[in-house]
């Protein structure tokens, strides 16, 4: 039989209680021995889909909502924000790119789904004009 | 992870290291582009940057990361990173930061080739 935790968070849109968040990654991740790296790269992968929601939603209960669902093989992050949604554009970084840079390639702002998408295994991204979940899943690598 | 940010400057002759401890954000991210630029106003654009003590990175962090190497690109001076974890590292090669700063192992390492 497998095991199954779920925890629930919710977070205000305070700065740095992306934080908190991660933390709560964290614990779970090492609890479910995730090896350091890993570990990591899910604090990554929620601060920056947290600090989405704080910039983008345009929430106006302005809360976060994170639940995380450990198995024995993976934890599964969903994080959810009562916003307008988020468009296409929003989506593939081209709204949210900022002064022109000198090094085209040194893209400023608009890289935290990139960031997501490359740091975890399986990134879903469900929005609507009530709303925004992204969901990711981090898979446990045999030590 | 919720260590105390700090910025510690160590300038030297030549170069000069800028040490940070805490959580890589808008907040910690803003200090150090501060420190950068009196540096290179100073005329010091030879620049290590340790992050051995930085914890997390966001992308924000990672934005003030950029303005710092161009700002350094304008002066003809560089830049190279030490300390970075994996993730930190694999993180910098994927927003191309490598192509246009070192990354090291150590301080040491950094320096020698700057």
């Amino acid at each position: 039989m497998s095991n199954e935790h779920k925890v629930l968070l919710t977070i205000p849109m305070h700065p740095d209680m992306e934080l908190a968040a991660a933390k709560t990654g964290s614990v779970l991740a090492e609890m479910s021995d995730f090896n350091e790296e890993a570990v990591e790269e899910i604090q990554l992968a929620i601060i920056e889909t947290c600090i989405n929601a704080s910039e983008h939603s345009q929430s106006e209960d302005k809360e976060v909502h994170i639940q995380f669902l450990v198995t024995d093989d993976q934890l599964e992050v969903k994080i959810t924000d009562r916003g307008v949604g988020i468009t296409a554009d929003t989506l593939d970084g081209t709204r949210l790119l900022g002064r022109p840079s000198v090094h085209p390639d040194l893209r400023k702002r608009g890289r935290g789904l990139q960031i997501i998408r490359a740091l975890m295994d399986e990134v879903v991204i469900e929005s609507s004009p009530s709303g925004t979940t992204v969901s990711f899943t981090k898979k446990k690598t045999p030590i | 992870m919720l260590d105390k940010f700090d910025i510690q400057i160590r300038e030297a002759e030549e170069h000069a290291v800028i040490e940070t401890a805490g959580y890589l954000n808008d907040a910690l991210g803003e200090q150090l582009a501060e420190k950068a630029q009196e540096l290179i106003q100073n005329g010091c654009t030879q620049l290590v940057i340790n992050l051995e003590k930085t914890t997390l990175i966001n992308s924000i962090g990672i934005s003030i990361l950029i303005e710092i190497i161009e700002a350094l690109g304008e002066r003809e001076g560089s830049l190279n990173f030490c300390g970075l974890s994996a993730t930190q590292e694999r993180t910098f090669r994927m927003m191309a930061i490598a192509k246009y700063a070192g990354i090291f192992p150590d301080e040491e390492s950094a320096i020698a080739n700057l």
